[in-house]
């Protein structure tokens, strides 16, 4: 065990709180204001996972979102979450952890042990194994991968917790509750603007948290923190939101933020009335960027080993944690600011060795800092390569070159239990360009960063920016606030804050630190831990002439992890620009993304899941059919009625059933879903004529027809039956799921083409309720309820309605059928609905009414050949196509929509496929819809399809299966013998009319 | 993940409430019959596909099912206003001429 707690004066953790958790089964203590991984490495853990694709031994790095290895799968059961970062997860008692890699075991890996894998993944593996000769081996290593490349696993219970989202509008959202971001709250908050600040920590700080000697004018830079904190709580128009990251910035500076409410409370002890996680959907006038930077390692040999972690995370596990993360301490650094690492490390009572890559090393003062406190100096060597396998024992060291990147001589072994290095800071400039914004190259910061000035409506305040030094951080944050604030119209109230100014020296330009061999010969110097990419790997990707960055990217995957190349993608750039003989500017960056940090789907869905994900519909008579055991489909959002089964009925026998009693005698179906229009307006039949195919202008009041809408390509898109009400009044239905599509065509087309017709639409779907009474008997039923109403066949005649009273309830009765019987459909106002419908059962009890749902209504409408639109079409169909030509009225003056492209050249070939009717051989063979439909019944693949099956049912009215289907030519075809691949089996099938019964429609003028 | 203005309720609303209606100002042929093939073709599928500022037509079909036309960039997403069809139809001759 060679990590311990020590005691700092600036630690966060509180050491009267022990905390008990546990770890892959082992009793582990922390203490309140832990991490996992501070715990952990407290604990003396250090391996923690195995590698993607090596299996590698590995432990943890960092300290925050940056984290590649420390991957952990958090609690069991319902609560489970997998590939936690362990560096974010805040410790609670009783909290249980696994590891999430490494099959079989963390401690014997196949992987690992063998090596075996690694030869067969080189970068590109996925790319090369598909397309290179490999393929047919493919099957045999699948099974193997997919085993031991899975990380965490997913819950399969449901989850017990819920989440929610909140909108804010703001004039200032602040991202990052640093130094700078507080700065920038404070400013705003002051000039009276509604100010929201999110900060991903659990506490505000930022950086303050980890280093202890920060002073912000003249005290200690945390007491400055608390007061900005303090004023920040005084103001009413600002709101602190802690434990919340701003993953996501969009259009017209819309930021959506996670905030984790409860993931640090035990579970038992979760507030079940408040939420897991809630999403914050933020719209911000102003937004200001102040999200910091991360520290970057250097890239070396054997630099993934358990033990070898950051500078940054080696300082703040001890300043913030009070972990010394190791006895035996190398350091390695191409900068200053890594001195303060080493100093305070010392202090703490490690042994530190600290290697600068600079001949001349740091500022005078901050190697003096350091001596005093121990350290040991080494200048002008670098690490060539980690010693120890599952944990860090020591590093061979090289003398480097003070010029150029090389090597240029030996230098010593040195022994140690914790190697931390520092390669510099990355801006953390994801959210500047989620939106279409780009970062440039700073070289003097050796970073990607965002622009001093910001871009329209958002200003970018401190780190990001590139400043590293806290005076020149804060001091461009004012600048930058001030200049926001000068654009409300608001003036600056405050001092600049003063950072202490620090002499600092030249950075050294390295991100490889060289080991003396040719790339690739050496140990394996890791750029991307959590996808294995090595700077080799990168090199063999620009010799395989992989030119772009995005595509060196794919190729080796760099940067594609769930900590999204943090630490490891400048490194990567920086190497590829190497390879490419490019400057990195050249190279530029990948494309940043959302999000920032993964985000659960819970917290993204919100409530919308199950019963308020989407709106159920419901018609008036609900209750009716549930009382009557309906089961139920849902069409469009409505839930419409599938079938009634009596006793221990299959779908097949209610079904049956169903339909013989509607065609023997009668039978009732709630055809309120239908969408209805109401169409109104002196030029409402011109506009009928411009967007129907048929023809409107004879339809007078009392009768009705039947409508196709085509859209321009003059394909089918919806269809229904019109009542003309008056003359300039119409009552237009839809199909139920087209009713919302169809309302918005109809606007579209009156106000950008033809605005001059005096026209009006209002949807009236939930007005009416309809009660379709279908069968021979439905005329008698009718008769018992309606006595104003001529019902006789002479004068109410089918494709008429009339006006009257149906058990004393004003009604629309229309005399249409979508079954091919003599049969009415009953318009009430909706809130009549279900006293008609009882009414109408009651009416119809000495006839065995039934009523019946969507299933036998197809059957019925399949049996007379009644197309459903979206079924038997697929905006592909020309009414032509469907043998309706019939309701096409190509003499109408003005030219309808869909007109003129049904003399296109592909609409008139002959050759289309067309619907048609198919009796199968075996009349108990009951088609599958989709089926595809062969010319011969020897047919090997590639076999050209002569058209598929549209729908298919058993009748019982027929006794056997009917099916419709579109075929090439098939209007041609009556007679002939086709053959369906339908359950595994090829089946002969005659073309026959779609119309099945009653093709001369006596039944429905009865 | 924008907001809209819809010209004719004078509220700026969420892009959840508009529906997309395409390219803005494609004539419908006056007489179609007297297209040609191709001349039926462009009107049917020819679309801009501008990388820029763009004209184009949305729907307020969860608000007052207006239709009306926004200039939008398509590859920054700026917007730089909306329009009811006659207003903005001004302005889009005045650029086309331009
Ligand atoms: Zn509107």
């Amino acid at each position: 065990m060679s990590a311990y707690r020590v005691h700092r004066n600036s630690q966060r953790i509180d050491s009267q709180s022990p905390l008990k958790f546990t770890f892959d089964g082992k009793q582990m203590q922390g203490f309140a204001g832990d991490t996992l991984a501070s715990a952990l490495i407290a604990n003396g853990v250090k391996l923690i996972g195995r590698s993607f694709k090596y299996g590698r031994p590995r432990g943890i790095i960092g300290h925050g979102s940056e984290e590649p290895n420390a991957l952990i799968q958090l609690e069991t059961g319902a609560y489970t979450v997998p590939d936690l970062k362990a560096t974010q997860v805040e410790l609670y008692h009783g909290l249980s952890a696994t590891t999430t890699t490494g099959f079989p075991s963390l401690h014997f890996d196949l992987k690992g042990m063998a090596g075996t894998f690694a030869r067969f993944m080189p970068p590109g593996f996925y790319y090369k194994t598909f397309m290179g000769p490999v393929k047919a081996a493919w099957p045999l290593y699948e099974k193997m991968i997919r085993m031991a490349a899975g990380y965490g696993r997913a819950p399969v219970e449901a989850d017990p917790e819920y989440y929610d989202h909140l909108h804010h509008h703001v004039d200032v959202l602040v991202v990052g509750g640093g130094a700078c971001g507080l700065w920038a709250a404070t400013l705003a908050g002051r000039a009276g603007l509604k100010t929201l600040l999110v900060d991903e920590q659990n506490e505000a700080g930022g950086w303050m948290l980890s280093d202890a000697s920060a002073r912000i004018d003249g005290k200690p830079a945390m007491q400055w923190v608390n007061e900005r904190l303090a004023e920040l709580d005084s103001l009413g128009n600002v709101t602190v939101l802690r434990r919340t990251t701003a993953f996501a910035l969009h259009e017209q500076n819309l930021v959506q933020a996670l905030e984790l409410c409860q993931d640090h409370l035990p579970i038992g002890s979760r507030n079940p009335g408040q939420p897991r996680q809630r999403l914050h959907k933020i719209r911000a006038h102003h937004v200001v960027l102040a999200a910091g930077a991360i520290e970057r390692p250097l890239v070396y040999g054997n630099n993934d080993r358990p033990g070898v972690m950051t500078a940054a995370a080696g300082q703040t596990y001890l300043n913030r944690y009070g972990v010394a993360v190791g006895r035996n301490v190398l350091l390695m650094t191409h900068n200053d600011a890594a001195y303060d690492a080493a100093r305070d490390l010392a202090e703490a009572g490690s042994r530190v060795t600290l290697i600068d890559t600079r001949l001349r090393g740091a500022a005078d003062w901050r190697q003096q800092q350091a001596k005093q406190a121990g350290v040991e100096l080494m200048l002008g060597y670098g690490i060539a390569q980690v010693h120890g396998k599952t944990a860090v024992s020591g590093a061979q060291l090289v003398q480097l070159d003070p010029f150029t990147n090389t090597v240029r001589g030996k230098g010593p072994r040195l022994s140690a239990d914790s190697i931390l290095s520092s390669g510099g800071l990355t801006s953390t400039v994801h959210l500047f360009c989620h939106n279409t914004g780009r970062p440039y190259w700073k070289e003097e910061s050796l970073s990607f960063v965002v622009p001093d000035e910001g871009r329209q409506g958002i200003s970018c305040a401190g780190a990001i920016t590139g400043r590293w030094e806290l005076s020149s951080a804060l001091a461009q944050t004012h600048a930058a606030t001030s200049a926001m604030l000068a654009g409300f119209g608001r003036s600056t109230h405050g001092d600049c804050p003063q950072g202490d100014e620090h002499e600092v020296a030249a950075t050294r330009r390295l991100f490889r630190v060289p080991d003396g061999l040719a790339e690739g010969h050496g140990a394996k110097a890791f750029v991307d831990f959590q996808n294995d990419v090595s700077a080799a790997d990168i090199h063999l990707a620009v010799r395989e002439n992989y030119r772009s960055i995005e595509h060196v990217k794919r190729y080796t995957a760099l940067g594609f992890g769930t900590d999204q190349g943090k630490l490891s993608n400048v490194n990567g750039f920086a190497i590829a620009a190497e390879a490419l003989g490019k400057p990195i500017s050249a190279v530029g960056t990948t494309t940043y993304r959302p999000a920032y940090t993964p985000v659960t789907f819970g917290a993204l869905a919100g409530s919308h899941k199950a019963d308020t994900f989407e709106p159920r519909r419901y018609t008036a008579m609900q209750a009716s059919h549930l009382k009557r055991g309906a089961l139920f489909e849902t069409v469009g959002q409505w839930m419409r009625p599938w079938y009634f089964p009596q006793g221990k009925e299959t779908m097949h026998q209610a079904v049956d059933r169903e339909c013989l009693a509607t065609r023997n005698s009668v039978g009732v179906m709630d055809a309120s879903t239908l969408g209805k229009i109401d169409v109104k307006g002196p030029d409402a039949r011109e506009f009928l004529n411009r967007i129907y195919s048929n023809a409107w202008s004879k339809l007078d009041p009392g009768k009705c027809r039947y409508g196709l809408m085509l859209d321009e390509n003059g394909m089918v898109m919806d269809d229904g039956v019109t009542a003309c009400i008056a003359d300039d009044h119409f009552h237009m239905t839809t199909t139920t799921g087209g009713a919302a599509r169809v309302l918005n065509w109809l606007e579209r087309w009156h106000q950008t083409e033809w605005p001059e017709l005096q026209v009006r639409f209002t949807s009236t779907t939930d007005h009416w309720s309809t009660t379709a009474v279908v069968g021979p008997k439905s005329r008698a039923v009718l008769q018992k309820l309606c006595s104003d109403i001529d019902l006789s066949a002479e004068n109410f005649k089918f494709m008429d309605w009339r006006e009257g009273t149906v058990a004393g309830v004003p009604a629309k009765v229309f005399r249409i059928s979508f079954s091919g019987e003599l049969a009415y459909e009953i318009n009430v106002d909706a809130c009549y609905g279900h006293y008609i419908w009882e009414q109408v059962m009651a009416a119809g009890d000495e006839f065995g009414i039934t009523p019946y749902g969507t299933e036998t209504m197809h059957v019925l409408r399949a049996e007379k050949g009644f197309i459903i639109v979206g079924q038997d079409t697929d905006g592909s169909m020309t009414p032509m196509d469907l043998a309706m030509g019939w309701a096409v009225g190509m003499k109408k003056p003005f030219s309808f929509l869909g007109k003129r492209s049904l003399s296109r050249s592909d609409t008139v070939r002959s050759d289309r496929k067309q619907l048609v009717g198919l009796y199968t051989e075996d009349p108990k063979v009951v088609l599958t819809e989709g089926a595809q439909i062969l010319s011969t019944p020897d047919a090997t693949p590639p076999a050209a399809m002569q058209g598929h099956v549209t729908s298919s049912y058993h009748s019982a009215f027929l006794g056997r299966s009917i099916a419709m289907a579109v075929l090439k030519g098939g209007s041609q075809r009556s007679g002939d013998t086709v053959y369906v691949w339908a359950q595994g089996k090829m089946h002969p099938a005659k073309v026959v009319s779609s119309v099945f019964v009653d093709q001369e429609g006596v039944r429905q003028h009865a | 993940m924008f907001q809209l203005h819809c010209p004719h309720c004078g509220a700026t609303r969420e892009e959840e409430e508009f529906s997309y209606a395409g390219e803005a100002y494609i004539a419908r042929p006056a007489n179609p019959e007297e297209a040609s093939d191709a001349e039926w073709g462009d009107y049917l599928f020819m679309r801009k596909n501008t990388r820029g500022w763009f004209w184009e037509q949305w729907q307020h079909t969860a608000g007052c099912r207006k239709v009306f036309v926004v200039k939008r960039h398509t590859a920054s997403y700026q917007i730089a206003g909306s329009w009811t069809l006659a207003e903005g139809k001004a302005h889009y001759l005045k650029e086309s001429e331009a």
